[in-house]
């Protein structure tokens, strides 16, 4: 049995590179975000505090991501998502919080290339202008007619994520953003 | 006869031919050239027909206010109508058909409505067509659709060729237009820092100043123009596009742009139009001012013109809209068109000015001094010609016609004075104000668009403000510009040093009617809106037949309503109407512009929303599998699920049928990962669980599960699933398919809005897990064989859970039956979903192990007399009136919906309720079927006493059974009732219990 099979494999070279990347480990939890037993324990298992609000920050590949007022989102290694949940549930216990495993529930894409915030525009009704967002911003909104987020890695790497089941609608729309033929250079 | 003149053109080049062709006829054009000035140049002034009376009809204008010069453009699956050809760029094979004739351009039959005119005055149709009303819908109406009507609808078995796209854009300061009045506004603001974005409809900067003439700091305004536009290129933070239209404005600052990006070369790749959604902070209109026509008799017959048009058509496009042309105006500016012609070498053979003993401006001085004919207080009378213009008559402007004087010619260029282009300032509510020294209306700036926070975010600049002198135009488009920075919390600096030069002029003098008592067979020959066929004599009448509004009058003549929105035909129809109803114009008051201000395609709106992404089609880790073995797909929600497995040769009943009796006999399988799953945690967990549900869920004890329903605050089921409990203070909720965004969001808002103190966290963890329903005699053995966990009937009891292992993948396994059968809901990590199913298909063969679909299950649940959200409910439906009471907890002192069950309604004993219904025939009754009771209602309806909600045929029972709602129905089980057919008859079901199959659940329970 496979553990790393990726629901979308393909990628496109277009305005940007579009590639479906790798299963990842993933984990919702939700909380208080100022208390310092829930900091202390996202520090302890992942590696990186507690972020401000719609940051991404992260250690190599292993990130705490704001997602709202009492919910984070940390990406974790493949595989890892499972028992990360369980040891946040365990060293929380007593308190209020929910970590659960979202790895299966989330796909990832990566968009390569100096003109990502052209066609990140292209879909989500975000400001991305360089001033606006910056490496590190993270922000929840659509693309297209579905629920998605995406961060700035640099400023030629972003990195989307969708529900699973919706991985083929994204990956068609990020095609049809980064069609070469449909350039567009504001910034 | 228009032409091409031997030199000149500032935007074609000549050396450059372009083929294209118009109604089948090849023609030449040269590179630069619209569809319009290239149809001139081949004296091709008819170029279509008018919407109503068929008349001739040549192009009047050189841009979007255009009205006439419409066509059909292009072919088969790029074929699109109603495109005006001042705004189409010219290019090689181009194809353009004129529009409304039949059967020909130059030969229409339709034209017999001409002569007919006068019994076709506004109101006509009304009134003509009210009685006997049954006639309209099938006798006048496909009538007139057939004589009426302008392009072609494109063949509906043909598929748009191009793509298109869309592009969210935020800027401070947004600048619509780029004549002198934007551009110099934009360089204001970009000095500033402040984010600034430029749009310009056509291909070209710089407006009509290039044409009009002038200097800009002392150059000719070209060199400024591209000396200004190379300066903003080189901006970052600016941003510019030409071929880009604004075409709304609306609330908190959001704009349409509407890019045409391959309009004007169709075989380019790439997006035909993009889209620009913007958000600005400030909004600055510099979309200048078109040029009004003037009314008196025949000014349709081609050859007619705006003067401003006369004059591009010879400076853009060296092109001569005729031999002799004269011209006619109530202003100093057409006399820069005779000018211009004069300079050409073109003939002016007068300039009539219906303006009396004015002194000689600048302008007439020249115009003098050229030798040009010029004759004041004079008007036209009428224009001579059919189908292209022949003559004029010139009359005084202060008499009723009587003939002048007759001088031939083959054009005339018109002009009665300028309309600021005040469109997208008006789209957001921004007003106008009467400038009777100039006569037209000009944004007030006192109540302009507000913002959220109560302060304008739209100004406007230059001519759309009002100016028309260049200094004026670049001192107001600073100051706008300088007032939107500070909006935005910019300043400027240094401001750039724009100096404007431009000959003064003498007051126009307004006129409406020409000559001023002019006859009524004059009058209803000087039309008033070009394309939709209204004349001076129609407003009139509405205004004598009491329409006093300026929005009844507009929608009684039509004036103003056609494809081009009365770009050129509101302020005159308005001054006719303010006339005839003896009140000043401001006190009649305008028509509301309303976005776009020229239309738009679909395609654009629609973006990357066509085809294989016209909607997101939601798929389960199964998917691929159903897609590779015969799945009929059913759309759930926004899930494709299989409706049933369709093998080769087989139809989809004898599939549903296969799949139900391979389930009950030996081994189903069913993908159920679409069902949502909703976790649910916390101290207040089961206390707020309590609330959703309208049963007991904190007494459910680790390890088992229980079905719930949910219902809405005025008591109406809304959601039904199983909950099982995790741990202490974990649940777990299963939703419908279609359910689980929306109840995760129910009890969010529950949770933020209500209960924002309780200590509980939810997730939607649906997509996290693939879910296989096993079901079947079989079930237990086949999971036994793939080995992990107990699975037996007292390790994992009916309604019970345990996490494990099968054949070594970890699940969660839910000991629950919506079939009646045996049955396991397994729930595995998404990504081991497909393989799982691959494992119990392959462990399964030896039991006929057989994926069944969304019908099979309908039917399951149905024969054992389960309920379906959205078959026995409709948003109507109490759980009391499904005979759910023993899931109503009668100890809860609360839940949602408790207290409206209790109204009076709720709790009456006429509520129709649920049984089963068993034709006595063993028929399949049809779906929405009427239980008919006796008698007939006040409306001569019969009386019903009942309906059918879910009806199929069983497999299991070889018959139709149906369950239905029914008036006292469970105190009547055994009776017979009539239920209707759709040929009219009905058919006699008896009334028995809703379950028809295994009522003690010896199946399920082994």
């Amino acid at each position: 049995m496979s553990n790393s099979q990726i629901p979308v494999t393909q990628s496109f070279d277009g305005v940007v590179e579009v590639l479906a990347l790798p299963a990842q480990g993933m984990v919702t939890l939700r909380g208080d975000l100022a208390d310092e037993r829930l900091r202390e324990a996202v520090n302890d298992t992942v590696g990186v505090e507690v972020p401000l609000v719609r940051r991404a920050d992260f250690q190599d590949a292993r990130g705490v991501i704001w997602m709202s007022p009492d919910e984070l989102l940390l990406i974790v290694g493949a595989g890892q998502g499972a028992a990360i949940a369980d040891r946040l549930q365990t060293s929380l216990a007593g308190g209020h919080a929910l970590a659960v495993d979202v790895s299966d529930a989330r796909v990832v894409f990566e968009l390569r290339g100096r003109r990502l915030r052209e066609v990140i525009a292209k879909l989500a009704p975000v400001d991305m202008s360089p001033d606006a967002f910056t490496p590190g911003d993270f922000r929840r909104t659509r693309f297209g007619q579905i629920a998605a987020a995406f961060w700035l890695v640099d400023d030629t790497c972003a990195r989307v994520i969708c529900f699973r089941s919706v991985a083929d609608y994204m990956f068609g729309m990020l095609c049809h953003a980064a069609d070469p033929a449909a350039e567009l250079i504001v910034y | 006869m228009s032409t091409r003149i031997a030199t000149g053109g500032r935007l074609t080049d000549r050396t450059k031919q372009v083929d294209f062709a118009f109604n089948g006829k090849r023609l030449k054009g040269i590179q630069g050239d619209t569809l319009a000035s290239a149809l001139l140049a081949n004296d091709q002034m008819l170029v279509g027909r008018s919407f109503k009376y068929h008349r001739p009809r040549g192009i009047v204008a050189s841009g979007s206010e255009e009205p006439n010069a419409l066509m059909n453009l292009g072919r088969g699956a790029r074929f699109e109508p109603n495109q005006r050809a001042t705004t189409t760029e010219l290019f090689d094979g181009l194809e353009a058909h004129s529009q409304n004739h039949w059967p020909s351009l130059e030969f229409d039959i339709g034209a017999v409505n001409g002569p007919m005119a006068r019994f076709l005055p506004a109101g006509f149709y009304y009134k003509t067509f009210i009685h006997p009303r049954p006639f309209w819908k099938h006798i006048y109406e496909p009538f007139i659709r057939q004589s009426a009507g302008l392009g072609k609808a494109p063949d509906a078995e043909t598929k748009d060729a191009d793509t298109y796209e869309h592009y969210y854009h935020f800027t401070d300061v947004l600048i619509l237009g780029g004549g002198v009045a934007g551009l110099q506004a934009a360089q204001v603001a970009a000095a500033s820092g402040v984010r600034v974005t430029l749009l310009e409809q056509s291909a070209h900067w710089g407006g009509r100043a290039p044409v009009d003439g002038g200097t800009i700091n002392e150059q000719d305004p070209d060199v400024w123009v591209a000396n200004t536009i190379a300066a903003l290129q080189q901006m970052p933070n600016v941003t510019v596009r030409t071929r880009c239209m604004g075409a709304g404005v609306y609330d908190h600052g959001y704009v349409l742009g509407y890019e045409r990006l391959t309009d004007h070369a169709p075989e380019a790749k790439g997006p035909r139009h993009r889209l620009w959604r913007i958000r600005a902070s400030q909004v600055i209109c510099a979309t200048g001012a078109i040029e009004r026509p003037l009314s008196f008799a025949g000014n349709d017959i081609p050859g007619v013109m705006l003067a401003s048009a006369v004059r591009d058509y010879a400076t853009n496009y060296a092109v001569a809209a005729g031999d002799r042309t004269v011209v006619v105006t109530n202003n100093d500016d057409a006399y820069r068109t005779a000018l211009t012609l004069h300079a050409a070498g073109l003939s002016i053979p007068a300039i009539i000015d219906v303006r009396a003993g004015i002194a000689d401006s600048p302008l007439i001085a020249q115009a003098r001094a050229a030798g040009i004919r010029i004759e004041q207080g004079r008007a036209i009378a009428k224009v001579k010609g059919g189908k292209r213009v022949t003559g004029v008559v010139i009359c005084a402007q202060a008499g009723s016609g009587g003939s002048l004087d007759d001088i031939d010619c083959d054009a005339v260029a018109m002009s009665g004075g300028w309309s600021p282009v005040v469109h997208l300032w008006s789209h957001c509510g921004g007003k106008l104000h009467w400038d009777t020294a100039q006569a037209m209306f000009r944004p007030d700036a006192e109540r302009a668009p507000t913002g959220a926070e109560g302060t304008p975010f739209v100004a406007c600049a230059g001519a759309a403000d009002g100016y028309f002198a260049l200094q004026e135009i670049l001192n107001d488009a600073t100051e706008t510009a300088l007032k939107s920075v500070t909006q935005c919390g910019g300043s400027v600096s240094e401001q750039p040093q724009t100096q404007g030069h431009s000959l003064p002029e003498a007051p126009l003098a307004p006129v409406w009617l020409m000559p001023q008592g002019a006859t009524h067979d004059r009058r209803a020959k000087a039309w008033l809106d070009f394309q939709n066929d209204v004349k001076v004599t129609d407003v009139q009448l509405a205004a004598r037949e009491g329409y006093e509004s300026v929005e009844h009058t507009k929608r009684y003549t039509t004036l103003g309503m056609a494809t081009d929105q009365g770009k050129l035909s509101n302020i005159n129809g308005l001054a006719i109407l303010s006339d005839a109803l003896g009140a000043d114009i401001p006190a009649v008051g305008t028509t509301t512009f309303r976005p776009p201000y020229t239309p738009i395609s679909m395609g654009s709106i629609a973006g990357e929303a066509r085809g294989d992404l016209f909607q997101p089609i939601r798929k389960t880790p199964m998917h691929d599998w159903h897609e590779a073995h015969g799945a009929h797909w059913e759309p759930v929600g926004h899930w494709r699920r299989p409706y049933c497995y369709q093998k080769a040769g087989e139809s989809v009943d004898e599939a549903v049928h296969r799949e139900v009796m391979a389930t009950r006999n030996s081994l189903g399988l069913l993908d159920a990962s679409t069902l949502g799953k909703i976790v649910v945690k916390g101290p207040d967990a089961g206390r707020f669980l309590d609330m959703m549900y309208t049963n007991m869920m904190s007494t459910l004890k680790v390890g088992r599960c229980r079905y719930g329903l949910m219902c809405s605050e005025n008591g109406f089921l809304s959601d039904d699933g199983v909950v099982a409990r995790i741990d202490d203070d974990t649940w777990l909720c299963h939703t419908t398919t279609g359910g689980a965004d929306r109840i995760h969001a129910h009890m969010e808002e529950w949770l933020q809005t209500e209960w924002w103190d309780w200590k509980v966290y939810t997730a939607n963890v649906t997509e996290q897990y693939a879910q296989i329903g096993v079901v079947g005699p079989k079930a237990r053995a086949v999971l036994e064989k793939l080995g992990g966990m107990d699975v037996g009937a007292n390790a994992l009891s009916f309604m019970g859970w345990a996490d494990g292992t099968l054949g070594g993948f970890p699940v969660r396994a839910y000991r629950i039956s919506f079939s009646g059968e045996l049955s396991y809901e397994i729930a595995v990590p998404a990504h081991q979903g497909r393989a799982l199913w691959d494992r119990l298909l392959e462990a399964g063969a030896e039991f006929n192990a057989t994926p069944y679909g969304t019908e099979a299950l309908h039917i399951m649940r149905a024969e054992k007399g389960f309920i379906m959200i959205g078959d026995e409910t409709d948003g109507t439906i109490i759980p009391q009136d499904l005979g759910l009471d023993w899931a109503i907890s009668k100890k809860k002192e609360d839940y949602l919906g408790k207290r409206a069950q209790q109204r009076s309604h709720m709790t009456d004993p006429a509520r129709w309720k649920l049984v089963g219904l068993e034709t006595l025939d063993g028929s399949v009754l049809p779906d929405g079927s009427y239980a008919i009771g006796s008698g007939s209602n006040a409306n001569g309806q019969a009386v019903v006493q009942g309906r059918v909600t879910s009806t199929y045929h069983s497999p299991t029972l070889g018959r139709g059974i149906a369950m239905g709602l029914l008036l006292n129905g469970p105190d009547r089980l055994g009776d017979v009732v009539p239920l209707n057919k759709t040929d009219g008859s009905t058919v006699e079901a008896k009334v028995v219990s809703p379950v028809f199959f295994d009522p003690d659940g010896e199946k399920q329970n082994v």
